[in-house]
């Protein structure tokens, strides 16, 4: 494959040797793998996706003799998802938990890069690469990990409350199960926000803060006056990434799912989309789903993104 | 860099002990937040080791951060669990995210040159379509995924967990956007003029210089597919072709009738994130992290 291409991108700067600045086929050469990989699995699993969820199974005869026909269904599967009390508890209790989540990994996230960013605190080396380390752990871990420091046989916390006589943590019980599920996302994703953040930090020029210093500022003013408003763009783009996270919610609660009771099979609503379209078999509903989360996350980023270019300019 | 960061770090703290005299409650009080993180995010790590240290009957009656007696013991049960299931799964992801981000390095690295250095017709379109990709939820597409998979015959093939991991438009955008930054469009022009093909300027003057983007790019890949569950998990019905994700979730899940098993899980997990860990923070150094903040401006 090498040296073909070598031969075939050669051929057009040579040929075109007046113009030797405008080769024509070789940007074209060169982006196709990318191109051919994501029409095939991007694009077109999008419009599988967006085809079936207009479509519907239905039985025609009955009992054995009985044989399931594909069907246009129109608008039917998504006034099932917006009807459906049980999807509607799941993007309700999504809600809820990106509530909890966003803003606290994002806060922490932003706090941890402006201390870090202040110079005289010490063990930074250490703090940020510790801060760092649950990046490098995979959320199913990270939530095997957490439900076991969670279950009432098992965790560290509770045997330390009911020694003090204080009784189990009902970690895994609602509503406490909203911030112990926050806790796994908000644990494993600080660090790597902070680490965006602190990058940013460090490209500001120092001499930005420097007047301000004569000027008898103290660093958290710095921090808020200066930092803040400079390190926009990545405060968003953070963001964006945290919410498309919870929308994405699927492995934590999946994983916690065999130590509480607490949580059933459709918690979430990308369970629910993966029990019926592995379970029940029911395709149409789950492509709907997908297709009303997969808008969700476009619309919600979309929207960050527009306030955020508003409030810059306005 | 590291040197260039150091020498920043000491100009801006003698310009702040003058300013501000450095008073002690200024740096006391940031110091021992940032230890109350660290220790917040050491704490499940330092659990996890010590109760894989503990025997079955230990890890539910002792004191949990107590280390146990058990270790080896585990160790051995969970590398002889159903004739070395936890071996295949380590390979598996080591497999799965070796090869997969080193494809999706070269397929991002190019197009991202391609967008970055060239201008050609539909440059625009498939720049944007692509960026749209980073909004659309890659674990939505898992699904459709699958059944396209089937239909190709694939679905269960480790090649079904591969392909889809090679497309990454985060990585392409950082990749065109390291492209731009890092690569003088003066260089590609002389050697044009010196009559290097195009695929030979890339190769030889291009990439060199491209490396540390790609470094980043490999390693957001890798952890990504590393960490992938629902992928695998959708497309993967035979054991032996799990990924320690799926591998290590089969182990809790099953758990729940036998504890026996909560106690390979746990080892499971201690020994499954030794690697990462000491990968990510070896190339922590080499990651150019700016680029992932910095690139938004453009």
């Amino acid at each position: 494959m090498t040296a073909t291409s070598a031969r075939t991108l050669s051929h057009p700067s040579r040929a075109g040797a007046r113009h030797s600045t405008r080769p024509r086929l070789a940007p074209y050469l060169f982006s196709a793998p990318a191109v051919l990989l994501y029409i095939l699995f991007m694009l077109v699993p999008v419009g599988y996706t967006v085809w079936i969820s207009f479509r519907a199974y239905r039985l025609e005869g009955s009992g054995i003799g009985g044989r399931r026909v594909d069907v246009f269904a129109g608008f039917d599967n998504y006034a099932t998802v917006f009807t459906d009390p049980e999807m509607i508890a799941g993007f309700t209790r999504l809600l809820i938990y990106g509530v909890i989540a966003v803003p606290l990994t994002l806060g922490l996230a932003l706090l941890f890069a402006l201390l870090l960013d202040v110079p005289a605190v010490r063990a930074k080396r250490f703090s940020r690469t510790a801060i760092f380390v649950p990046y490098a752990v995979p959320g199913i871990v990270a939530a095997l990990m957490w439900g076991f420091m969670y279950l009432p046989s098992t965790s560290p916390f509770s045997h330390i409350t009911r020694s003090l006589g204080l009784g189990t943590i009902p970690f895994l019980t609602n509503p406490g199960l909203f911030g112990s599920l926050a806790n796994i996302a908000i644990w494993g994703s600080v660090g790597f926000n902070m680490i965006i953040i602190y990058t940013t930090l460090r490209s500001i020029p120092t001499e930005l803060y420097e007047s301000a210093l004569l000027d008898g500022a103290n660093q958290t003013q710095i921090a808020l006056r200066i930092k803040v408003p400079l390190i926009r763009p990545a405060l968003v783009l953070t963001a964006v990434f945290s919410l498309i996270g919870v929308l994405q919610l699927y492995g934590e609660p999946t994983t916690l799912k065999p130590l509480t009771s607490q949580i059933s099979q459709t918690w979430a609503p990308l369970m629910t989309i993966y029990r019926d379209a592995f379970i029940t078999d029911n395709l149409p509903a789950a492509a709907a789903a997908s297709t009303v989360l997969a808008l969700g996350t476009l619309v919600v980023s979309a929207f960050v993104l527009w306030v955020s270019s508003r409030r810059r300019f306005g | 860099m590291t040197r260039t960061l150091e020498n920043q770090t000491t100009r801006r703290s003698s310009s702040t002990e003058a300013g501000s005299r450095g008073t002690a409650r200024g740096r006391v009080i940031p110091t021992i937040v940032l230890i109350l993180g660290s220790i917040y995010c050491l704490i499940p790590v330092a659990w996890v080791f010590v109760a894989a240290s503990k025997s079955k009957g230990e890890l539910f009656t002792t004191f949990t951060f107590a280390p146990g007696s058990g270790l080896f013991a585990n160790l051995g049960d969970l590398f002889a669990y159903e004739d070395g299931q936890f071996g295949l799964w380590a390979a598996n992801s080591v497999l799965y995210a070796g090869v997969g981000a080193v494809l999706s390095t070269f397929v991002s690295t190019m197009a991202g040159y391609a967008l970055a250095k060239y201008e050609f017709r539909g440059r625009n379109v498939i720049f944007y379509t692509i960026l749209a990709g980073v909004l659309i939820p890659g674990i939505t597409l898992a699904i459709p995924q699958y059944l396209l998979m089937s239909e190709l015959g694939l679905a269960g093939n480790p090649l079904s967990v591969l392909l889809p991991s090679i497309i990454s438009p985060f990585g392409i955008y950082l990749s065109r956007v390291y492209s731009s930054s890092a690569m003088p469009q003066e260089t590609l022009e002389a050697a044009r003029i010196d009559g290097a093909s195009e695929w030979r300027t890339f190769r030889s003057i291009a990439l060199p210089l491209l490396v540390p983007g790609m470094v980043t790019v490999f390693l957001l890949q890798f952890v990504g597919i590393w960490n992938n569950f629902l992928l695998p998990f959708v497309m993967l019905s035979d054991q032996s072709r799990y990924p320690l994700t799926v591998g290590l979730f089969t182990l809790l899940a099953k758990g729940s009738g036998t504890p026996a098993l909560y106690s390979l899980a746990i080892t499971g997990a201690a020994v499954s994130i030794i690697p990462l860990v000491a990968l990510v923070l070896f190339l922590q150094r080499f990651w150019k992290l700016d680029l992932i903040s910095g690139g938004i401006k453009g």
